[in-house]
C-alpha cells in the first residue's frame, strides 16, 4: 500500500522536474503578489511589518491555488486518471500520492522562500523561522484542500475561477492559524498553539481530503 | 466468467442501448461493433466499472463488479482511447511507471524486452514527445507483452498502428485467449485474431 | 406473533429478502420523483397557509407587542428578522448535506434535486441575514461592517453556498452534477465548525470589535416568542419555495418521462 503512495510520488516529482517552469512560475507568483502590497500600502516600515504574516499568507494561499489545476488535469486528458481508477489499490491512496508530490513541488519551494519575503517586510528574525515552519506544516493542509477543488472541477468550462470559488473558502482556517502564529512570534508571543492546530488541520487534510477527492475523481470520469 | 445483464446507457436526453446482455467465457473473444457514436466506448467504460450503467448489471465470476471493487480492477486489464502515457518520459519510463501504478512493477530488463518486442528499440530513451503517434501507441500496448491479469478490455488497440504492429499485436492477443483469458475490443480494421470463440455485439442495430 | 410474521419466517432466504425490500421500496415510495411531484404539489398551499399565519403573529409580536428597548431604541426590531434568517441559513445548510449524503449512499434522484433545490433559499438567508446585520450595525456601532466573529463566518456560509450553487451550475449531466455538489455539500459540512471555530479564535485574539447582537440579558418573553414565530415563518417559507423549485426541477430533468407528457397533455386539455 505505501509502495503505491511513493510510486505516485517519484512519478509526479520526476515528471514536475522535466519541466521545473511550471514550478519556478508558481513561486515568482508568490515573490510578486507579496511585493506589490508595499507599493500598495506605502513603503512605512511600521505598517508592513503588521501586514506582513497576512499578506505572505495571503500570497502562498494563492500561489496555490494557481498550481491546483495542474493537479489532476494533465492525468485526466491523457487517460492516466482511468489506469489509476481501474488499479487494485483504492483510488485515495493514489490522490494522497498526488497530493503529497504536489505539496513537495509547491508548498516546500513557497517554505523555503517564505522567510526572504519577511525579510523584505522587516520581520524579526525569530518570526521568520516560525513563518518558514508555518508555512512548512500548513501547506500540505492547502494541498489536501486543493486536491478536493481540483477534482471537483476536473474538465469543467471556467474551471479555475470556479476552483478559487470552491477552495478559498475552505482555506480561512489555514490563513488564521498560519498567520496568527507569526503575528504571535513577531509580537514576541508564544506560537505553539497556533502551530499545533495548523499541524492538525494538515494532519486532517492528508487523511481525510484524499478520499473525498477520489470520490469526487470517480465522479468526474463517469 | 464475464456476465451482462439487461445493460441500459442514457446520455443527457438519449439512449445510446438498452438490454444488452451476452456472456463471455474464458478463452472468448468480444467484438463490439457500431457507428460512431453507437456507445461501444461507453460500453467499455461500463464493463469496467468506469461509468455506471443507468440499469443492469455486470458480474464477474457471478459477483457484481460493483461489489467487487478492488478485486475486480485486479483481474483487468483496460486500455482506453488514450495512451495514458507522459510526453515528458521516455517510453522504458513511461512503461515502468504505468507498471508501478498498476501495483505490479516490471524491472528494467522485462520493460527493455517488451519495447523491443514492439520494435522501439533504440527509441527507449528518447522522451515520447518526439515519438510519432503509431509509436506512442506502442509504447502504450507494451504493457500487454507481459499482462497476465485475465480480463483485457481494449478500446481501438490497432489505431496508427502499421502492419508489421498490427500483425505483433493481434499474435498477442492470440496467445492471451490461449491461456484462457477474455478479450472484448472494438476496432475499425478488419484484423484476424486467432480465437477458440470469436463473437461480435454490435450496438445501434 | 401475527399471521403475516409467521408467513414471512419460513422463507427466511430469497423471500426475507423479497420481504425486506416491499417494505423498503414502501418507505422510499415517495423518493420516485413522479411519485414526489403530486404530493408537493398538494403540500405547497398549507406550507404557505402556515408561512403567512406564523409571520403575521411574529410580525404582531416584534412590531406591536415587544417593547421599546431603553439602549437601542427602534431599531433593534430587526433582530425579529435578522436572527431568523442567520439560523435558516445554517438549518438549511445542514438539511442540504443531508439530502447530499443520502444521495450519495443509496443514489437516489430525489435527493440531489433537493439539495439543488435548497441551495438558493439558502443564499438567500444568508444575504438577507448578513444585509439586516449591516442595517442594524450602522446605528449601533456607527459602521455597516465590523469583522465580528458570526458576520464574518457568516458571509463565509455565502460563499459556500455560491460555491455550490456554481459547481452544480457548471455540470451539464444533472446526475454529476448532484454528485460532485453532494460531495462538496458534505466537505463543507464538516469544514463548517473549524472554519467557525478558527474565526472565534482570531476574534478574540484581534479583539476588534467584539459585539454580541444578541447580548441584552433581559431578553423579555414576548421578544423571544415573536423570533421564534418569525423564524417559523421562515421554516414554513423555505419549505413551500423548496417544494416549488423541486417540482420544477423535477418536470425539467424528466421531461421525456411518460408521466410528465401525461401531465402536460392534461393540463392542456384543461
Amino acid at each position: 500500500m505505501l509502495r503505491v503512495v511513493l510510486h505516485v510520488i517519484a512519478r509526479d516529482v520526476r515528471l514536475a522536474l522535466r519541466r521545473p517552469a511550471d514550478v519556478c512560475s508558481t513561486l515568482f507568483f508568490f515573490m510578486l503578489v507579496a511585493s506589490l502590497f508595499p507599493l500598495g500600502v506605502g513603503p512605512e516600515t511600521e505598517v508592513l511589518r503588521r501586514l506582513a504574516p497576512g499578506v505572505i499568507w495571503v500570497g502562498a494561499l494563492l500561489a496555490t491555488l494557481l498550481s491546483l489545476p495542474r493537479m489532476f488535469a494533465e492525468d485526466f486528458y491523457d487517460g492516466t486518471l482511468e489506469q489509476l481508477a481501474l488499479a487494485p489499490y483504492p483510488l485515495g491512496l493514489a490522490v494522497l500520492g498526488k497530493t503529497l508530490a504536489h505539496w513537495l513541488v509547491s508548498g516546500l519551494p513557497l517554505a523555503l522562500i517564505a522567510p526572504l519575503l519577511g525579510l523584505q517586510f522587516d520581520l524579526p528574525p525569530e518570526a521568520l523561522m516560525i513563518l518558514a515552519f508555518a508555512v512548512f506544516i500548513g501547506t500540505p493542509a492547502l494541498s489536501g484542500i486543493g486536491a478536493i477543488g481540483a477534482a471537483l472541477t476536473l474538465g469543467l468550462r471556467g474551471g479555475g475561477v470556479l476552483l478559487s470559488l470552491l477552495v478559498l473558502p475552505l482555506y480561512i482556517s489555514v490563513l488564521v492559524f498560519g498567520a496568527g502564529a507569526v503575528d504571535a512570534a513577531a509580537g514576541g508571543l508564544d506560537p505553539a498553539a497556533h502551530l499545533f492546530f495548523l499541524a492538525a488541520l494538515a494532519v486532517g487534510g492528508l487523511a481525510f481530503a484524499p478520499w473525498a477527492a477520489a470520490a469526487a475523481l470517480r465522479i468526474a470520469l463517469e | 466468467m464475464l456476465s451482462v445483464l439487461n445493460l441500459e446507457c442514457l446520455r443527457g436526453e438519449r439512449r445510446l442501448f438498452r438490454n444488452i446482455g451476452f456472456a463471455l467465457a474464458a478463452g472468448e473473444l468480444l467484438f463490439l461493433e457500431g457507428k460512431n457514436g453507437a456507445g461501444k466506448t461507453t460500453l467499455l467504460r461500463m464493463l469496467c466499472g468506469l461509468t455506471p450503467p443507468n440499469a443492469g448489471e455486470i458480474r464477474w465470476q457471478g459477483e457484481a463488479i460493483r461489489r467487487l471493487g478492488g478485486d475486480f480492477y485486479g483481474q483487468l486489464c483496460y486500455l482506453g482511447h488514450q495512451n495514458a502515457i507522459k510526453e515528458d518520459l521516455t517510453p522504458l519510463e513511461n512503461l515502468c511507471a504505468s507498471t508501478r501504478l498498476a501495483d505490479e512493477p516490471i524491472d528494467e530488463g522485462a520493460a527493455l524486452a517488451a519495447l523491443e518486442q514492439v520494435g522501439l528499440t533504440g527509441r527507449e530513451d528518447l522522451p515520447c514527445r518526439y515519438l510519432s503517434q503509431g509509436q506512442k501507441r506502442r509504447v502504450a500496448l507494451a504493457r500487454l507483452a507481459r499482462e497476465r491479469r485475465p480480463l483485457w478490455i481494449l478500446d481501438e488497440p490497432f489505431v496508427a498502428l502499421d502492419a508489421q504492429a498490427v500483425a505483433w499485436l493481434s499474435g498477442v492477443i492470440g496467445a492471451h485467449l490461449a491461456r484462457g483469458g477474455l478479450t472484448v475490443m472494438t476496432t475499425h480494421q478488419a484484423v484476424e485474431i486467432p480465437a477458440a470463440s470469436t463473437r461480435r455485439l454490435r450496438l445501434g442495430a | 406473533m401475527t399471521a403475516h410474521e409467521r408467513r414471512t419466517i419460513p422463507f427466511e432466504g430469497k423471500n426475507g429478502n423479497n420481504a425486506r425490500m416491499t417494505s423498503f421500496t414502501h418507505l422510499y415510495k415517495f423518493s420516485a420523483p413522479a411519485a414526489f411531484y403530486p404530493l408537493a404539489g398538494r403540500l405547497i398551499p398549507w406550507f404557505w397557509g402556515l408561512a403567512a399565519l406564523f409571520g403575521a403573529i411574529g410580525l404582531w409580536l416584534g412590531l406591536a407587542v415587544a417593547p421599546t428597548d431603553f439602549q437601542q431604541g427602534e431599531g433593534y426590531r430587526i433582530i425579529f428578522v435578522h436572527v431568523g434568517a442567520s439560523w435558516m441559513s445554517m438549518f438549511l445548510y445542514l438539511i442540504m448535506a443531508f439530502w447530499s449524503a443520502i444521495g450519495l449512499a443509496f443514489n437516489t434522484r430525489l435527493s440531489g434535486m433537493m439539495a439543488a433545490a435548497l441551495a438558493p433559499t439558502g443564499a438567500l438567508f444568508a444575504f438577507i441575514s448578513l444585509w439586516t446585520g449591516a442595517l442594524w450595525g450602522k446605528p449601533m456601532w456607527g459602521t455597516w461592517w465590523v469583522w465580528d466573529a458570526r458576520l464574518t463566518s457568516e458571509l463565509i456560509l455565502l460563499f459556500l453556498y455560491i460555491g455550490f450553487i456554481a459547481l452544480t451550475r457548471a455540470i451539464d449531466d444533472p446526475r454529476r452534477a448532484d454528485r460532485a455538489g453532494a460531495v462538496l455539500a458534505l466537505v463543507g459540512v464538516v469544514n463548517i465548525p473549524i472554519i467557525y471555530f478558527s474565526v472565534t479564535w482570531w476574534n478574540t485574539l484581534h479583539q476588534g470589535a467584539s459585539v454580541s447582537l444578541t447580548k441584552s440579558p433581559s431578553m423579555a418573553a414576548v421578544m423571544l416568542w415573536g423570533m421564534l414565530f418569525c423564524a417559523l415563518a421562515m421554516w414554513m417559507y423555505a419549505i413551500a419555495v423548496s417544494l416549488i423549485r423541486v417540482r420544477g426541477i423535477i418536470l425539467e430533468r424528466e421531461r421525456h418521462a411518460n408521466w410528465v407528457k401525461a401531465l402536460l397533455l392534461d393540463r392542456a386539455k384543461h
